[in-house]
């Protein structure tokens, strides 16, 4: 539980990224939580709300608002719930920071990410530079930029073309690689197998690739942003791959979010991240688990 | 049937028809990766560690696992025997799987057994046991050179280090999860 001197940094924190957001010209929205249908993900087990669930992220209301309204910057912070994640980076409800740009690809975001991050730190009254683990993060620009496939290339004991054959990327990437990344600067690790990256643009000089980045600082995976996938027909096969998998592994058949899919070729060339607010703090408040950065965890209540 | 979201600190599982205990445990998740559960895992017997991940399709049976009160009878070569005061039920503990705690061990006293199985596998002694000092040296009178400790031998042959007044004859209390002296106890 977080006491007094908490709350307020956790405020001031979240102040300071709002203010960020509407000095340039982003739009806070505020989307609903309970929805009839998600993004169909194998890996994200949603919670239910009565007939409707609680949303794993704002991502589909939010890219509807895009296409549908014409707005071209907008930005949320909001909770959002994953069932059974519990560890010490991992609540079942967190905070969500999710933004979105029109007429941006995933490398202008990556650039708006240093941006964003290193004015959050000097609004608060930290110096450009973080302290984790016992090491200086430092944070002017730019940031270290690693493929994905360089980082098993130069970490991890396979390829990641042959972790992706033998079903062992997830193990690899939190075994030999995560816990190297970002240590002295935060990294951003870019071009995901397209398969990683079920709304994400694949790249045009390779397709087996998605425009897909996560931030890293200490190791800890702050955010997941990519160039967004407008093509209506691919993003409807990956969304029935995902349902078909969903399907395999038991639980009840998915409907896919049609409004969203027809809304789809009314979006422009965009891009949108998420960030986890909670591990943000806990970079920042240099915190060893998320409980120390958030009011209350399940197990308080 | 316990799954992989089950695990944590503490649970005892069995996997290949052994008992294991979680002594570490992480929840990770890759972005838009999959859940998986990285462990350090005991085996319960053998006493070995190591790493292993799981994924959130993983089941384990639960370890079946059963601690019952007997008392220490008699040790023969490498032999320790235990006897259930309630149904006079005798058990065998290998030295090996009794480690240090065969120091603390004396005729009649009341321990827990853990079975695995039915088979058993483990001891638990009470945290605190009472043994005589059977060999020390005597305490030089105006001894200044400022040791505070001197080295004893107690009844089950184990040595330990005790403050300079300690003589033959003397019960001292003993910490069996440290082997540490405690005190001197009164009689």
């Amino acid at each position: 539980m977080l006491f007094e001197a908490g709350l307020e940094k956790r405020a001031a924190l979240i102040q300071a990224i709002r203010a960020f957001f509407i000095d340039r010209d982003y739009l806070e929205v505020d989307t609903p939580y309970r929805l009839p249908v998600l993004i169909p993900e194998a890996h994200n087990e949603p919670v239910k709300s009565g007939d409707h669930f609680l949303q794993t992220s704002p991502e589909l209301c939010m890219k509807r608002l895009l296409a549908e309204t014409g707005c071209s910057r907008i930005f949320q912070i909001c909770k959002c719930f994953r069932h059974k994640e519990r560890g010490d980076r991992h609540l079942p409800e967190f905070t969500m920071l999710e933004w979105y740009r029109t007429h941006c690809d995933y490398h202008a975001l990556m650039e708006e990410c240093e941006d964003m991050i290193l004015e959050v730190y000097g609004a608060i009254g930290h110096k450009s530079s973080a302290q984790a683990k016992g090491s200086t993060i430092n944070l002017q620009k730019p940031w270290d930029r690693l493929t994905v496939a360089d980082a098993f290339d130069r970490y991890a004991p396979v390829s990641m073309v042959k972790a992706l054959e033998q079903d062992s990327f997830d193990e690899t990437l939190c075994r030999y690689i995560e816990p190297k990344l970002g240590l002295s600067k935060p990294l951003f690790l870019y071009d995901y197998p397209v398969k990683l990256g079920a709304l994400a643009r694949s790249k045009k000089e390779d397709p087996s690739l998605a425009e897909r980045f996560e931030i890293y600082m200490a190791g800890l995976e702050l955010a997941n942003g990519f160039s967004e996938l407008i093509d209506q027909s691919v993003q409807q096969k990956r969304f029935e791959v995902e349902a078909e998998l969903i399907s395999k592994k038991g639980r009840t058949t998915v409907e896919l979010p049609l409004k969203f899919l027809s809304s789809l070729p009314k979006m422009e060339e965009t891009a949108g991240i998420a960030l986890g607010v909670d591990r943000l703090a806990m970079v920042l408040f240099e915190a060893e688990k998320i409980d120390q950065v958030v009011t209350f965890v399940p197990e308080d209540l | 049937m316990y799954s992989a979201s089950d695990l944590r600190k503490g649970l005892k599982i069995q996997i290949d028809g052994e008992p294991y205990i979680v002594v570490d445990f992480q929840f990770s998740k890759p972005g838009k990766g999959q859940a998986l559960y990285r462990t350090k895992l005991r085996n319960m017997i053998t006493g070995n560690q190591f790493d292993r991940t799981f994924r959130s399709n993983d089941k384990f049976e639960k370890a079946q696992l059963e601690e019952r009160t007997m008392q220490y009878l008699y040790s023969q070569g490498d032999e320790f025997h235990f006897m259930d005061t309630k149904n006079y039920e005798q058990v065998v503990i290998m030295r090996e799987q009794m480690g240090n705690d065969v120091n603390f061990l004396i005729d009649n006293m009341e321990v827990q057994i853990l079975l695995f199985n039915n088979n058993p596998i483990g001891v638990t002694l009470p945290n605190f046991v009472n043994l005589t000092v059977i060999k020390a040296d005597p305490w030089a009178k105006g001894d200044t050179s400022g040791s505070d400790s001197k080295p004893v031998t107690v009844e089950t042959g184990y040595m330990l280090q005790v403050p300079p007044f300690i003589g033959e004859g003397d019960k001292i209390q003993i910490d069996t999860r440290t082997g540490y002296y405690m005190t001197r106890v009164k009689e």
